[in-house]
């Protein structure tokens, strides 16, 4: 029976107590119906049956309780929905933010073994990563022997030609060993292997699975579908699952690589490949960076001209997040979890407000006999309630902003988009709320359930002002403001450094703009000539368009493509540092340049009768003449740039190319019939660009048509207008400063409700003495200070807690800040005065009612 | 008729509270009284356990069905520390709109040869 009497125990004590006894009589009373085995044998049949009893009358009274609770409750929904609320909002952002910071910056990269995968660059004096060319690349591979793979590949634009209309596609050309290396596995049919890699094999190609689901309708008769890329025909071979994102997340296909074509091999300045390898079990970074380093001090031996001051370098894959993105998220995730330390401090003093003016009614019922037990499981269940309230409205905000969150990953990551919540930071949140409720609603109620007699009904009369509790909530306060503020600070300096970033002349007129991304297909157009009659039957069409002011194509817009560097010789300027000249290149129509809007300083822009047989010229930038030319006139001056050596014809005004934030290189502008058949392929101009005034819908129908009448065959990819090129440029940085926004006045919101709840709660609690006072004559005046003067107090604290929060963090922050001094005064002032007006609301409420205590009534009370 | 109204309220009884009820039909009976004549009513079929009993006992005191009963039987056959428990009002008529609802469930079903006949 000492069995029985143990497992007794596992029932809730309330039933222990009432059925315990008899429970045991009546096993005993079988048992004694027994004899030997069959006693033995209701042994084992007693020990189940009473734990399932135990859970089951665990389970009544745990529904009970939660019945209870809910019913208690329901009696104050402005409290339960403001608990809830707080909750959630506290989850939910953190949850949502987490998830998309844990796959860009916490988990390792979705590869075998990811940090041993590493790229490796070139890099020379003002570049730290270029790619390499594929000489270089031929000539490592050959040498090195850190690396147990290796692979190059590229990106290059392709018009896949399949089942519906021709596609523009960024595809990536690569060796075959990059699948094995990255251990990935096809999802259908094959990878690339070796044997596809080699000049002349048949064309394949890998879809993605965004493409394949959408070009092919998931359907698995693709695998072996013919395609046409660039009008020659490939067989697709294979799709890869989901998450495979390398090089990026959006890649849509890839195709072997096949490097040895053609004469390239002599040119070691055609940097294009970038460059994958896994290191040898054993070897470290910085002994493969060695051995690197000797190798690209033999190739400058043997090479000098091109190769004398170039080196190599061998870096993480895992640290390819750029800095920038890594802060907008790390800003993110401080602001949620400060957002989350608000929700926490303002959920305590809402149950801990609640529990003291539940004093007088736990008291109560204490004193009528309610077991201490049965009063803790009470508030317990309410807890629970609430924590459960709260977690599910969490997680429902969470579904809502991942979206959101999920756009901050940036697609160039070889890492794939957040899917799914992430469930440990839901459990961590919903854990801590729960933790916050326990601690301040059971926790005083369990002191006070210690001493359940006449001392706490008479002390619950009185004010509670000076108690320890009441510090406690003060502090409370504080936090919450100061968070609050800080996150204004943060938001404000932000949004300073956005609107400078905004301010940036970007060199150009985005507006009235519209470009259409219209490739011509190779080999059709392989000849310069076909295309430049293309081009010339588009623009003419478009040009006659009314409203249309400029029109012209050119190789890339401004900000989508930030490359296209190449070496200038034999041009004026002495060499600055050992830095070789260097500029963007850039083959343009006539018309190009009128239409991006690029002031013209000197000369002239490019012009029809810059043909092929004509002398060969260039539009330089301001920057490239001062550079090269100094206080010289620099019309007339040719220099050599890329199989060309021009005449300068014309200056225009500097292009941001690289974006608002970065300096770019000098721009060269070089006239697209003037370069040989085959030569520049990267560089053909496919921007079909127009400014115009009026409708731009109407326009890109009539650009479209003008478009498809010169060539029913010619993709057309994208559609945009520069401004929206230049909106999507500072678009993170937005995004980011909106979301900072958002928590800081979700956090001045929930700051206000605390200070509000605290304030109410101390003005009930000394009512008396205010009615007393205004019987002794204190004026309204003086009894507004008393009020105000408490909520002030606080705020001020927490205005200084706030500031020195914001300022820590904004050092943090400096990279991002653009410029920005984290002292900017306005930003500091507008934060304190969010911070004192936010006061002033939630302290008014509560003034108001000091004001109307009524001394009659109130003496009359006690 | 409002005992019958609140009778009704309460169907269909959990089975466990059904045997109990009937259990107390004769009178009152301690627990494992009525662990024993549920075991003997239905030839051992329905065997309670004293965990699943007095969780019914309990429901059912909060549900007015039962009532604590201060009636003792003779002293001889007392055995003092034992609580007894009696069937109410509100019991019986629960027990019998039980029955009812059975019943009319199973003449539906003999209508359909689906139930033995009346013997």
């Amino acid at each position: 029976m000492r069995l029985h009497r143990l497992l007794l125990l596992l029932f809730p004590a309330a039933f222990r107590a009432e059925y315990g006894a008899e429970l045991l009589r009546d096993l005993a009373a079988r048992h004694r119906e027994r004899e030997g085995l069959a006693r033995a044998a209701l042994l084992v049949h007693d020990v189940p049956e009473l734990l399932l009893d135990a859970i089951a009358a665990q389970w009544d009274v745990l529904t009970q309780d939660l019945r209870q609770a809910r019913r208690s409750l329901r009696r104050q929904p402005g409290f339960c929905a403001a608990v809830v609320t707080v909750a959630a909002l506290g989850i939910g952002a953190n949850t949502a933010v987490f998830s998309a910071l844990d796959r860009t910056l916490l988990r390792p990269l979705p590869y075998p073994e990811p940090d041993r995968l590493v790229r490796l660059f070139e890099r020379e004096p003002g570049y730290g990563r270029l790619e390499t060319s594929p000489a270089n690349y031929r000539d490592w591979k050959a040498q090195v022997g850190s690396f147990t793979s290796i692979a190059a590949h590229h990106t290059q634009w392709v018009n896949l030609v399949g089942r519906g209309e021709p596609q523009r596609l960024a595809a990536t050309a690569t060796e075959a060993a990059l699948f094995p290396m990255l251990g990935v596995e096809p999802l259908l049919g094959r990878l690339i292997d070796a044997a596809d890699d080699v000049v002349g094999a048949p064309g394949v190609l890998l879809l993605s699975h965004a493409l394949w689901v959408r070009e092919f309708g998931a359907d698995p008769a693709a695998i072996g579908a013919q395609v046409r890329l660039d009008d020659e025909p490939f067989t697709i071979v294979g799709v890869l699952p989901p998450a495979f994102s390398y090089p990026t997340r959006d890649t849509p296909l890839w195709v072997p690589l096949r490097l040895g074509t053609g004469g390239s091999f002599d040119d070691r300045e055609n940097h294009y490949l970038w460059t994958l390898a896994r290191l040898r079990p054993g070897v470290s970074h910085e002994q493969a960076q060695a051995e690197m380093d000797v190798i690209a001090a033999r190739l400058a031996a043997a090479y000098p001209e091109p190769m004398a001051r170039k080196g190599v370098s061998v870096r993480a894959l895992a640290d390819e997040v750029p800095v920038q993105a890594r802060q907008l998220l790390l800003g993110l995730a401080a602001a949620a979890g400060l957002v989350l330390l608000v929700a926490c401090a303002n959920l305590a003093n809402l149950l801990l407000a609640r529990t003291l003016s539940r004093v007088r009614e736990l008291s109560v019922r204490a004193a009528l006999g309610a077991g201490r037990e049965r009063l803790l499981r009470q508030i317990l269940a309410e807890s629970l309630l609430l924590a459960a309230c709260g977690g599910l409205g969490g997680l429902a905000l969470a579904a809502a902003l991942l979206p959101v969150a999920a756009s901050l990953v940036p697609t160039l990551l070889p890492v794939p988009a957040p899917v799914a919540l992430d469930l440990r930071v839901l459990a961590l949140g919903a854990g801590l709320t729960l933790v916050t409720g326990l601690g301040f609603g059971v926790l005083p109620a369990l002191r006070l359930g210690a001493r359940p007699d006449l001392r706490t009904l008479r002390e619950t009369s009185q004010t509670s002002r000076g108690s320890s509790r009441a510090g406690v909530r003060q502090a409370l306060v504080v936090a919450e403001v100061g968070a609050a503020v800080a996150l204004m600070f943060a938001g404000g300096l932000l949004h300073a450094a956005l609107q400078r970033v905004e301010a940036v002349d970007p060199g150009f007129e985005a507006r009235g703009t519209l470009a259409l991304q219209t490739p011509p297909p190779f080999p059709r157009y392989a000849e310069v000539g076909r295309r430049e009659a293309l081009y010339a039957s588009v623009l003419d069409d478009v040009r006659a368009r009314p409203g249309v002011t400029a029109a012209g194509y050119g190789s890339f817009l401004p900000m989508t493509m930030r490359g296209g560097v190449w070496p200038v010789r034999e041009a004026g300027g002495a060499a600055q540092d050992g830095e070789r000249p260097t500029a963007l290149l850039r083959l343009v129509t006539p018309g190009f340049l009128e239409a991006l809007g690029v002031p013209l300083q000197r000369g002239r822009t490019i012009a029809r009768e810059d043909v092929r047989e004509a002398q060969a010229v260039a539009v330089v930038s301001e920057s490239f003449a001062l550079r090269h030319w100094p206080g010289q006139d620099p019309l007339g001056r040719s220099f050599a740039i890329a199989f060309s050596e021009p005449v300068v014809v014309g200056v225009v005004g500097d292009v941001r190319v690289r974006g608002l934030e970065r300096e770019s290189e000098p721009q060269v502008y070089l006239s697209s019939a003037q370069v040989a058949d085959g030569s520049l392929v990267f560089y053909v101009p496919k921007e079909l660009l127009i400014r115009f005034e009026g409708n731009p819908a109407a326009l890109a129908t009539a650009a479209r048509a003008a478009v498809h009448r010169a060539d029913p065959d010619l993709p057309i990819a994208e559609v945009r207008g520069l401004d929206d090129i230049v909106a999507a440029d500072s678009g993170q940085r937005r995004l980011q400063a909106q979301m900072i926004a958002a928590f800081g006045a979700l956090a001045v919101l929930l700051a206000a409700v605390g200070l509000h709840g605290l304030l109410a709660f101390t003005v009930t609690q000394r009512l008396p003495e205010f009615g007393l006072r205004r019987a002794l004559g204190a004026s309204s005046c003086q009894l507004l200070q008393l009020v105000l003067g408490d909520g002030l107090r606080l705020a001020m604290l927490g205005c200084v807690v706030g500031a020195l929060l914001g300022w820590g963090a904004s050092r943090v922050l400096e990279s991002l800040l653009f410029g920005v001094p984290p002292s900017e005064p306005t930003v500091a002032l507008v934060a304190f005065a969010v911070g004192i007006g936010m006061t002033l609301a939630g302290s008014l409420g509560p003034a108001l009612r000091a004001l109307r205590a009524d001394p009659l009534l109130v003496l009359r009370a006690d | 008729m409002t005992i019958e109204r609140d009778a009704a309220a309460l169907l269909p009884l959990p089975e466990v509270t059904f045997h109990v009820l009937v259990a107390l039909a004769d009178g009152e009976r301690h627990g494992y009284a009525i662990l024993q004549d549920v075991e003997a009513r239905t030839d051992g079929a329905v065997r309670l356990s004293a965990g699943t009993l007095y969780r019914a006992i309990h429901r059912m005191l909060e549900q007015g069905l039962v009532v604590e009963s201060d009636d003792r039987p003779a002293r001889s056959e007392d055995d003092e520390r034992r609580r007894y428990y009696r069937i109410t009002v509100l019991g019986a008529a629960a027990v019998r709109a039980e029955s009812a609802r059975l019943s009319r469930l199973v003449e539906l079903a003999r209508a359909k040869g689906l139930a033995p006949r009346r013997s």
